[in-house]
């Protein structure tokens, strides 16, 4: 019988282990789970704040779940070596594991970068687990002023957590439009506009120099008096334990479209792993968590002895802040065509005939069409892609492709 | 499996499945009282233009990529049915982003629903085909694509 482990609980994690289970559903597993959590939903920590979800319903699995795929799982202890000879986990207590097959899923950490004077901010907060949405839960209150350092999704999607439960909210970003990673410079104004209406605060182009108890300065010479200060720069893959064992690391884990490490018996999966990233034809960090799931499937799929190969993922993000719902996916290394009508925005960019990516602002319904252009690499002379643009349905195929998708078995 | 099928040769263009649907799944009795002067959110969408028309809901894919992307863990696939917990639903809309048949919406309350094949409602088979005046969708058992 085979003994599987796997390091992390998130959803890399379960998508490892229903792999494993595709296969083989007899073999011993074991998760080693930093947090004392059941496995919860890490995008949800702002929907928790806002009061849109709870600690029940936010769980990923049932309460079922490792008891029913035959888990053992490992709470509130932290993986600390990999010896890829005697294929061993050490773990924070110097407990010895052996694997036969092993799944690193061990996430990422927030980035912190070396404030002047950030000692001196007592109330501090990143805004990763469940843990930190609870203590900064705990911190704030009506009448809080919130300083949040980095505009990126983590931190916008904190923001509306908790916008109605404090008193203001500043937002501050090294670079000069919200969402940088996603959006380009017009789709962000669109939505900034949004946040602002919604009562955000924000200081674009702009950081922090020093932090002096309850006061930030700005590199413009600004000043920012806050309550609560949220650090939301950025995120660093955990993947020093594989590199500490030997394996072949960049900025993540680096695995091959089967999820498996330079070293042998190894996989990596999600935030930790640099996999392969279909929209640009090299090796990314996509720390999104579709993907993670799949990375972790097939992952487990091949530690059991299956044959599974994820060579489709491409970047993409559905995010909605105060009623306004924004998608992107794919690169957007191409011609750019734009559609605006009501309110919404559409952008799409076009690269040898075929869609590498868009960005939809207001306007998303059934836009998965779009993301499976991209995926799919079809080729737009062979749809009615002018009608995509406007209106996405069906019908921008033709009768015979439809005919395939409506009426067998996908 | 048996699964909703689509003849758009046959499709008429007359949302009448679309109303079925919403009534099916309102759990009340009297169609008037569900959906008279209502905006309704059914889980199938007539698609089309002046010439062509049909009808979309769920295919209740062999390997669904909406469950392996909710980020909420509320899409499950049980007995080759895809279904939502929508109690679990945050309304992110990451299903809409994935699915390439189009084939989900967004209901009254800011969640998401998608066809069930109306198996745990009153109805207990796909109501849009029960009431289809034209055969244009079909409930049936089919193997490959053809």
């Amino acid at each position: 019988m085979k003994k599987y482990v796997i390091i992390g609980n998130g959803t890399a994690a379960v998508g490892c282990i229903e792999g494993i289970r595709s296969v083989d559903q007899t073999g011993e597993i074991t998760v080693i789970s930093s947090e004392d959590h059941h496995v919860y939903s890490r995008p949800l920590i702002s929907y928790y704040l806002e009061g849109k979800t709870d600690l029940q319903k936010m769980k990923y699995r049932g309460d079922g779940f490792y008891a029913d795929n035959g888990c053992k799982v490992l709470y509130g202890k932290t993986a600390k070596s990999i010896n890829a000879k005697s294929k061993t986990v050490v773990l924070d207590g110097g407990e010895k594991i052996k694997y036969d097959e092993l799944c690193v899923a061990a996430g990422s950490r927030p980035f912190v970068p070396p404030f002047e004077g950030l000692d001196t901010v007592t109330q501090k907060f990143s805004f990763m687990t469940l843990d930190d949405a609870m203590s900064l839960e705990k911190a704030l209150d009506k009448d809080s002023r919130v300083l949040i350092v980095g505009a990126g999704l983590i931190g916008l999607k904190c923001a509306e957590g908790i916008a109605g439960r404090v008193k203001d909210i500043t937002v501050c970003d090294l670079a000069g439009r919200v969402l940088s990673s996603i959006l380009d410079d017009d789709c962000a104004a669109t939505v900034q506009k949004h946040l602002e209406d919604n009562g955000l605060k924000f200081l674009l182009a702009d950081s922090v120099t020093k932090f002096d108890k309850n006061t930030a300065y700005m590199k413009s010479g600004k000043t920012v008096e806050f309550d609560i200060l949220v650090l939301a720069v950025g995120v660093r893959a955990n993947s020093e334990i594989v590199k500490d064992a030997g394996g072949n690391v960049n900025r993540g884990i680096i695995i091959n479209t089967k999820a498996e490490t330079s070293l042998p018996h190894i996989y990596a999966a999600g935030d930790c792993a640099e996999g392969y990233d279909a929209s640009i034809g090299s090796n990314r960090v996509l720390a999104i968590l579709p993907n993670a799931y799949m990375q972790g499937h097939t992952a487990g799929v091949n530690m059991a002895g299956g044959d599974s190969e994820f060579g489709c993922a491409i970047p993409m993000n559905s995010i909605g802040f105060f009623g306004l719902h924004i998608m992107s996916a794919g690169s957007y290394d191409g011609q750019m065509t734009e559609e605006k009508a009501d309110g919404a925005l559409k952008r799409f960019f076009i690269r040898d005939g075929v869609l590498k990516g868009f960005m939809l602002i207001g306007e998303t319904e059934r836009a998965g069409i779009y993301t499976s252009l991209i995926r799919e690499k079809t080729p737009l002379c062979s749809i009615n892609f002018e009608l995509a643009e406007k209106i996405i349905s069906n019908l921008i195929f033709s009768q015979n492709v439809r005919r395939k998708r409506f009426g067998g078995v996908v | 499996m048996k699964r909703v099928y689509v003849n758009e040769e046959w499709c008429l263009g007359c949302h009448l499945c679309e109303y079925n649907c919403a009534f099916a799944n309102s759990g009340m009795k009297d169609m008037a009282a569900a959906l008279k002067d209502k905006k309704i959110f059914p889980r199938i969408h007539v698609e089309g233009d002046d010439k062509i028309t049909f009808a979309v809901s769920c295919r209740h894919c062999e390997d669904p990529i909406c469950v392996k992307s909710c980020i909420a863990g509320a899409i499950s696939k049980q007995d080759g049915v895809v279904k939502i917990d929508r109690s679990k639903c945050v309304g992110c809309l990451t299903c809409i982003l994935v699915c390439p048949y189009g084939a989900l919406a967004l209901g009254e309350n800011g969640t998401m629903q998608k066809c069930e094949l109306c198996l745990q409602n009153s109805c207990g088979e796909p109501a849009c085909v029960k009431g289809c005046p034209n055969k244009a969708i079909v409930y049936e058992e089919r193997g490959e694509a053809e």
